[in-house]
């Protein structure tokens, strides 16, 4: 029973709340991908132990899907931001490496 | 000796009242206890020992604790709806009238023909169902599986509906202290004074918690704190309130009794709390462990701190004479209390030297302690009747016998760990105190990455948290087995969980038998998975493992600590959410119109939709076939409100249209219609409608009934999260229109006899357009689709409007036999016609070319959400079924889901399958069955025929033909 903040409308979300929506930051393939990329965009999750980054919607709330920065084993949450983006902000990776500063970001692609 | 009255003693008992008597049934016994009492308490006054069976051996037992972590003394309580099973008699409090059940025995508790079970206990070991009843095979599934189903399972489980009821309720607090003892007390004080919400939570009655036993000036001490605390606007305390469990970022579930095993007080039983705490204070306090020694069972046979809290808190004697036997200073304050109550006492204490202020008080009082003594074994067999004492560091040699009727142990203290450890706070082992305690420095964590639960008092390890109430007390010395090098005749009588039966000697068997983990060992010999979870069975089990692993303690560690910390009734899980509050109703505007004419409803999500509309004596197969050939012959109306109807709006919506759909939306003109498909990004179809363009920017899009939310969910998925730069808007219109199918031969005469602005002549308003204006005075949208195959018009109105449309289409086609009609006349005439129903012929692995609906998809389009996906090669395969028709050859309908099957078997020995039937009904219009089916090769094999073995042994006949059975040209659906 997570607790997030809803970057948009500003709510601390009780995860009732929420609609979990697997993996954020994965880049899609479209028809000119290779089987291998597809595959890799359709079924490989990183199911990491430790930093992650998820897809979270505030369904019965605002209703607009967000982002969140968490850890999966202390349940601490780094961060939570817009999802228009295609990497988490500065801020949430400070907020990462001030905990972990070892950590290494490692999502699929930056631009 | 024997057990003899009184057991009430004159004085004391600072929770009962004597005034007022309390009658109680237990086993067709009336027997009497007094307000205050709780069923243990109250079954003790009355020289009730045994109180129950236990689970394997069916040895008799009595209460060996007086709180939530009893084993034993556990009841069948109530009756009906209102019978509970393994109701904990140390914990329910005693109300009029009560009706009470022994378990685990037959035909009676004290004549219990399964204790057989125990002089068969040689023969069955740890583990032995795995052992024993492995061979002969056969014999498991027809002689072992039925004897042991039978005897497994503790209390019988309740026929009748639960009567009461049952509330939830959502807080939030800056601070959760659980335990109103006097190190909750205080730090409740404390969180007070810092400022925010504070709530204390006290599983008991009362509050205090061991205090005001424990000490003489406990009471006055614990009253202080309430007052303060009391007088304090941002506290809140609450009493019977059991704190079952911690999760995620401050998540705690509490269940407070309010008025349990007492109906008459017409306000809900119980209420679960959901609370979020900013931070919670543990101050749970400590449970008392058993010592092993041989015969520790025998009823009679308690825990220290139990004797006197019968003593102090009921006034009741368990027995006249008493023996405590410890390793510790504390369980003194029992020997003194007994002493006070002019009960006989002797002390037996493990360690070599006890000078600490309790013993030396003890033996002022003139109390017989002897030192580096122990129990050899305990005499008796419903009740205890004397001990065998011998040296604690021999193997057990007799050196006297001292007759009693209670032994009242302690083997130290355990904090209570639960809350502590559910979220992920760990433990670790303190060699000095022999206990597990939380570690400060690995608390669980909050949101914000900091430790969110302290633990205080007891719960901490702090067993001298009283303060300037305490004396100074002497060391604990660890004893895991008494006396230390004891045979094993005596470790195989040594108990350790007294519910599932598990003795020393088990957890060496599986020591020996390579169970190395705890988590292992737990499950081999059961050890703690009774309902008390083990609480006071774990700690010296793990301790027996430690030792016979030749291991420390902290390396074996724990078992995992579960919510919840008590058993907690689905009732009160449930709540409210029972019955017709289970999931909200949702009612089309015509839902009550529905109602009036008799309809049979067919549940669709959360959604009740009419299934036919029977009429007279007809059941629901003959009114769906009236209802189809009222609609094939003359005109019939559909309440389809339910249809998905999503606005998609902007500049972009074109483009992202013909993301979302297979085919293309974006070339569609205004005032069209286009059936469209839509699939998910691994290619699978997953919802169809009909898409209609209302101006230059906008189209309204029909999903299925069960799509709606989905799909808007999943179109605002796309907006949202990855072209977030496209100009597009959605909008979920679904509630905001009543749409009303008009379908048959006479539907264009039905609706020209309303008066209105429309013209819907065939030239204006032609198959798959749409036309805007007036009917019958109301603003109205006409599509002019069909999915029932005749020539059919769905016209939306504002929601608060349909009714009045439904009831003058209803008036006006009066002479032409106007037919309401229901989805399964829907479903029958949209196979009739060979259209697709989601979930019916998709199932999730289904693309859309299995069903020949490539016509639907785009050729022209570089992409769409699935069009990567279905070029892999599994999609192009040719093996792959597809959608056919089905002729029965037997005249019989074949059952939906039947499997077609081939030549051959798979490698597990079954026949091998070539198709399925999706849809099977019989057809009213064309007087025969008929069916469709997704077969291997299908299209390719017109005319073949496929069989169809039934689980009765019957095989059907089917011939593949042409999925479209009526009507193939569509003439009479564009007519």
């Amino acid at each position: 029973m997570l607790i997030l903040t809803c970057p948009y409308c500003g709510l601390d979300a009780e995860e009732t709340e929420l609609h979990p929506g697997g993996e954020a930051h994965l880049k899609r393939v479209g028809p000119e991908g290779s089987d291998e990329e597809f595959e890799d965009y359709m079924f490989a999750r990183k199911n990491a132990k430790g930093v992650h980054f998820e897809r979270w919607r505030h369904a019965y709330g605002c209703g607009k899907w967000f982002l969140a920065a968490r850890d999966t084993v202390t349940l601490q949450v780094y961060g939570t931001y817009r999802a228009q983006t295609h990497a988490p902000p500065q801020d949430i990776v400070d907020a990462i490496r001030k905990v972990r500063p070892d950590w290494q970001p490692d999502w699929s692609h930056a631009e | 000796m024997t057990h003899t009255p009184p057991f009430r003693l004159a004085r004391g008992g600072r929770l009962i009242d004597r005034a007022f008597q309390i009658p109680f049934r237990f086993d067709g016994r009336y027997l009497r206890g007094l307000r205050g009492d709780t069923l243990a308490s109250a079954m003790l006054a009355s020289g009730q020992m045994l109180m129950g069976r236990s689970f394997k051996y069916h040895r008799p037992r009595g209460p060996v604790a007086s709180g939530a972590e009893e084993p034993n003394a556990l009841f069948g309580l109530g009756q009906g709806g209102r019978f509970e099973p393994n109701q904990r008699a140390t914990t329910t409090a005693l109300v009029p009238g009560m009706i009470l059940r022994s378990q685990n025995c037959w035909p009676s508790l004290d004549a219990d023909i399964g204790a057989v079970n125990n002089w068969l206990s040689p023969m069955l070991p740890a583990g032995f169902y795995y052992k024993t009843f492995i061979h002969p095979r056969p014999f498991w599934k027809h002689l072992f599986e039925p004897i042991i189903r039978r005897s497994a399972g503790l209390g019988r489980a309740p026929t009748d509906p639960d009567p009461d009821r049952y509330e939830q309720a959502y807080a939030l607090y800056d601070t959760v202290v659980v335990g109103g003892g006097i190190a909750g007390l205080t730090a409740a004080r404390e969180a007070a004074e810092k400022g925010g919400k504070v709530l204390v939570l006290e599983q008991n009655p009362v509050w205090g918690g061991r205090t005001p036993v424990d000490h003489k000036a406990g009471e006055a001490t614990i009253q202080a704190l309430l007052d303060d605390l009391r007088g304090r606007a941002n506290v809140t305390l609450r009493r019977n309130t059991m704190a079952t469990g911690l999760y995620d970022h401050g998540y705690l579930l509490a269940r407070e009794a309010l008025a349990d095993h007492d109906p008459n007080q017409g306000i809900p039983r119980q209420r679960l709390w959901r609370i979020r705490a900013g931070h919670i204070v543990t101050a749970t306090g400590a449970l008392e462990r058993p010592l092993a020694f041989a015969c520790n069972d025998v009823p009679g046979v308690m825990l220290a701190s139990a004797v006197r809290d019968f003593i102090v808190d009921y006034g009741v004697a368990p027995g006249q004479r008493i023996v405590v036997v410890t390793n510790n200073d504390d369980a003194y304050r029992t020997a003194l209390i007994a002493q006070e109550a002019r009960l006989d006492v002797t002390v037996l204490d493990a360690r070599d030297s006890a000078d600490g202020d309790l013993p030396q008080a003890a033996r002022a009082q003139n109390i017989t302690v002897l030192t580096g003594s122990a129990i050899a074994k305990v005499t008796g067999g419903r009740h205890v009747e004397s001990v065998a004492v011998c040296d604690q560091k021999g193997e057990g040699k007799h050196t006297g016998t001292i007759d009693c009727d209670v032994v009242a142990m302690s083997g130290g203290w355990s904090p209570i760990v639960h809350l502590y450890s559910h979220c992920g706070g760990k433990l670790l082992w303190d060699e000095a105190q022999a206990m597990f305690r939380p570690d400060p420095d690995r608390p669980p964590l909050g949101a914000d990455g900091r430790g969110n639960v302290t633990a205080t008092g007891a719960a901490s390890g702090d067993l001298r948290c009283a303060g300037d109430l305490e004396r100074a007390e002497g060391a604990t010395m660890p004893v895991w087995c008494m006396p230390a090098n004891a045979p094993y005749k005596l470790r195989a009588k040594m108990w350790l969980d007294y519910q599932n039966d598990v003795k020393v000697t088990d957890v060496l068997l599986a020591a020996r038998e390579g169970y190395a983990s705890v988590e292992h060992t737990k499950r081999y010999t059961t050890l703690g998975m009774a309902t008390d979870q083990g609480k006071v069975s774990n700690i010296n089990g793990l301790a027996i493992l430690s030792d016979a692993l030749n291991q420390p303690i902290p390396q074996t560690g724990t078992t995992t600590f579960r919510p919840p910390y008590t058993p907690l009734t689905l009732a009160t899980i449930a709540a409210d959410a029972r019955g017709e509050a289970f999931q909200p109703l949702r009612k089309t505007p015509l839902h009550a119109w529905h109602e009036r004419h008799g309809v049979s409803w067919e549940p669709v999500g959360q959604w009740r939709r009419p299934y036919c509309y029977p009429r007279g004596d007809e059941d629901r197969h003959a009114a769906v076939n009236r209802e189809i050939l009222a609609v094939r012959n003359s005109v019939g109306t559909l309440d389809a409100s339910t249809l998905g109807k999503i606005l998609v709006k902007g500049p972009d919506a074109g483009k992202f249209l013909d993301m979302m759909y297979t085919n293309m939306m974006s070339s569609l003109p205004v005032g069209k219609c286009r059936y469209g498909l839509m699939c998910s990004e691994n290619g699978f179809l997953m919802d169809d409608g009909v898409v209609a363009r209302l101006t230059e920017d906008t189209w309204l899009c029909h999903t299925t009934t069960g799509g709606a939310d989905r799909i808007h969910g999943h179109m605002e998925d796309w907006l949202q999260c990855e072209w977030w730069d496209w100009q597009v808007y959605t909008a979920n219109v679904t509630e905001q229109y009543a749409q009303i199918a008009v379908a048959g031969p006479k539907a264009r005469d039905l609706l020209e006899r309303l008066p209105g602005s429309i013209d819907l002549s065939q030239q204006a308003l032609p198959f798959m357009q749409w036309v805007e204006g007036d009917i019958a005075g109301m603003p109205a949208r006409i599509y002019r689709i069909s999915f029932s195959g005749e020539l059919s018009y769905e016209i939306a109105v504002p929601a608060g409007r349909g009714l009045e449309l439904w009831e003058r289409l209803q008036e006006a086609g009066r002479d032409l036999g106007i037919t309401p009609y229901g989805t399964e006349a829907m479903h029958v005439m949209r196979a009739e016609k060979g259209f697709i129903m989601i979930g019916d012929e998709t199932d999730g692995t289904i693309i859309p070319q299995d069903l020949g609906l490539g016509w639907a998809i785009s050729k022209k389009k570089s992409d769409y959400i699935g069009k990567r996906a279905q070029s892999r090669s599994h999609m192009k395969d040719g093996a792959r079924w597809q959608l056919v028709g089905l002729e029965s050859l037997d005249d019989r309908v074949i059952p939906d889901g039947a499997l077609a099957v081939d030549e051959g078997t798979n490698p597990n020995g079954q026949r091998k399958t070539q198709g399925r039937v999706t849809s099977s009904y019989h057809s009213p219009t064309l007087g025969r069955p008929i069916a469709m089916a997704l077969v291997r090769h299908g299209t390719g094999r017109m005319g073949q025929v496929l069989e169809f073995p039934l689980p009765s042994g019957e095989v059907l006949k089917g011939r593949i033909c042409d999925p479209v059975f009526y009507d193939k040209e569509g003439a009479r659906l564009n007519g």
